[in-house]
């Protein structure tokens, strides 16, 4: 594998803030990745917790998820400057958390396009002001409504992007991770970018339908990828034997909370019980896994 | 000795504001809502009355879990007639206004509510005597990728006014039996920003419940936005013999989040279910 490493942040950037050094590999050619270590988003690390990176065409480049932060952001444009003179052309986000979209505003200049899932705007609206109040308190970043910047092209089922020779196909999933899941598909390389509907190492964190999710992944595990990109964890060689540990840990999850409900158990009991030895499996456990069980909770207490 | 004085300040310093932090304050309360909703009484910050059990650290800011419980029987001679919820730091605090009854049996009331933040939540409760006592939780909505607003949004709205009773096996006559009743509303808070109004703009939820039993009433409620997505209500009602429970409720479509001046009603909603203790 062609693996190179960039150090952005060398060049002058627009901010008078030194811009911390970005790490990216080309993981296959044209892919350029930045792999994050797993943390909680706090004020330290602000919130620069997400795998992002960028894809290069003929033409043009495509950002996948802009950063954690405007700083990471800004990083992430540097970055792209000094490996290719060709413009950025799209941005792509994901899905709508905070640390894949908070490096937005660094791309936005005329001709670069926000690409998202056709509720990704919904989503940014109904929750853009709450994560912006807590911003400064919890990640000690300055943002503001000019940070949330919602998609030009909305994708609705799925839609294919051109860099110039280069084919990024785009697919709106059902709710999963998020209500507002959008994967990348690389054709030249065989590559798909499923940001957080893979999780690696960081347990799995659940914000739109844990039966979705697990729909999802039965879906995309009959597929064929020569590489996968999680949302946070390491690049995924052997798919779909990589995604197994997220399988188990939200089929288990989803069986005992049923079970739950069943015994006419209450949430409170639910989550003062449920999946905890799956803890020495999973980083970041106790900040995610009591909220996996109530969001599921809350779900399949409205199956039947 | 300026080196000791300089150490302790600069501790003092670092530790003065995560104090501050790791505790609520009584400044809402005290600057708008007792004057908003209790002018003029006499409130005692007690445990006498009601107990208040909420999650320290809230997993889910979307669906906190909040328990209140009596410490005392409904009876004709001595019971609570009323509780309020508040979330102090909420855009809008007010959670409900929750009217009980002797027929109760007991006045105990758990429901799941959206904290914003930082926050005490308070619960304050009228005996039949018209004393109120007041009792509270500080809770710390979690950060990260969470937001009080819910997951699944399209789902909820999917299933609107679907409601479910689910009562445990083996309830006894006359005896205070626990019942809980769910509610499939999104109960949008309506908080977004302007730049994209062209979304759902205005909070739409439940603003009115009222829970009965063969026609007596068991439980009234006037509810608001920090009603969690899909609301879920426990409490208790006494089966004195076999009959209809029933739940009635309306929601409300509001233009601002934070006022109710300008709201449109919305549905109608009603639902039964068939006790036989």
């Amino acid at each position: 594998m062609n693996f190179v490493l960039l150090l952005a942040g060398l060049l002058i950037s627009y901010s008078t803030m030194a811009l911390p050094p970005l790490s990216f590999s080309q993981v296959v050619p044209g892919i350029y990745l930045h792999t994050s270590a797993h943390h909680w988003p706090d004020r330290d690390n602000h919130g620069e917790i997400a795998n992002i990176g960028f894809i290069v065409g003929e033409q043009c480049v495509a950002v996948i998820d802009s950063g954690g932060s405007p700083q990471q952001g800004l990083a992430l444009r540097n970055t792209i400057r000094q490996v290719t003179a060709k413009p950025v052309c799209y941005v792509i986000n994901t899905h709508v958390h905070p640390d894949h979209i908070y490096g937005n505003i660094a791309f936005k200049e005329p001709g670069v396009q926000f690409v998202g899932h056709h509720k990704l705007a919904r989503a940014m609206a109904t929750r853009g002001d709450h994560y912006l109040g807590r911003a400064a308190e919890l990640l000690d970043i300055q943002v503001n409504q000019d940070n949330i910047i919602p998609p030009d092209i909305q994708v609705s089922d799925s839609m294919t992007l051109n860099l110039g020779n280069r084919e990024l196909v785009l697919t709106a999933h059902p709710s999963a991770h998020t209500d507002n899941d959008l994967s990348v598909y690389d054709k030249a390389t065989d590559t798909i970018w499923l940001a957080d509907l893979l999780f690696l190492e960081h347990i799995p964190v659940i914000d739109g339908s844990i039966k979705g999710w697990l729909a999802e992944m039965g879906r995309l595990e009959k597929n064929h990828y020569k590489l996968v990109v999680p949302g946070h964890g390491h690049l995924v060689k052997d798919w779909p034997a990589s995604m197994q540990p997220q399988k188990a840990y939200l089929t288990d999850l989803a069986a005992e909370v049923r079970a739950m409900i069943k015994q006419g158990k209450t949430l409170e009991q639910a989550v003062n019980t449920v999946g905890l030895p799956a803890k020495k499996n999973w980083q970041l456990f106790e900040q995610f896994h009591r909220k996996n069980v109530t969001i599921a909770f809350a779900e399949l207490e409205w199956e039947d | 000795m300026h080196k000791p004085y300089s150490v302790i300040y600069l501790l003092a310093l670092m530790i003065l504001p995560s104090v501050a932090a790791a505790e609520g304050d009584d400044i809402t309360w005290n600057t708008v809502l007792k004057s908003q909703f209790f002018a003029g009484k006499n409130i005692e910050e007690s445990n006498a009355v009601i107990e208040l059990d909420a999650p320290y650290r809230a997993e889910d800011p979307a669906i906190v879990p909040v328990k209140v419980s009596s410490k005392f029987s409904q009876s004709k001679d001595k019971y609570i007639k009323k509780i309020w919820l508040f979330v102090d730091k909420n855009p809008f605090p007010f959670v409900g206004e929750f009217e009980f009854f002797p027929e109760s049996g007991k006045a105990d009331l758990a429901l799941r509510v959206r904290v914003n933040t930082y926050s005490d939540i308070r619960a304050v409760a009228e005996t039949n005597d018209g004393k109120l006592s007041m009792t509270k939780k500080f809770v710390k909505a979690s950060g990260g990728c969470s937001a009080p607003i819910g997951a699944d949004l399209d789902e909820a709205m999917k299933r609107l006014g679907k409601v479910k009773f689910r009562l445990d096996d083996g309830i006894q006559s006359g005896q205070p039996a626990l019942t809980q009743l769910m509610i499939s509303h999104p109960n949008l808070t309506g908080m977004q920003m302007d730049q994209m109004t062209r979304f759902i703009r205005k909070s739409h939820f439940i603003d009115q419940l009222k829970v009965t039993f063969n026609g007596k009433p068991v439980l009234n409620a006037k509810i608001d936005i920090a009603i969690s997505a899909d609301p879920n209500f426990r409490f208790y009602f006494v089966p004195d013999k076999a009959g209809e429970l029933k739940a009635e409720f309306t929601d409300v479509s509001c233009e601002s989040p934070t006022s109710r001046n300008v709201c449109s009603k919305g549905g109608s909603y009603s639902q039964s279910y068939t006790v036989s203790p």
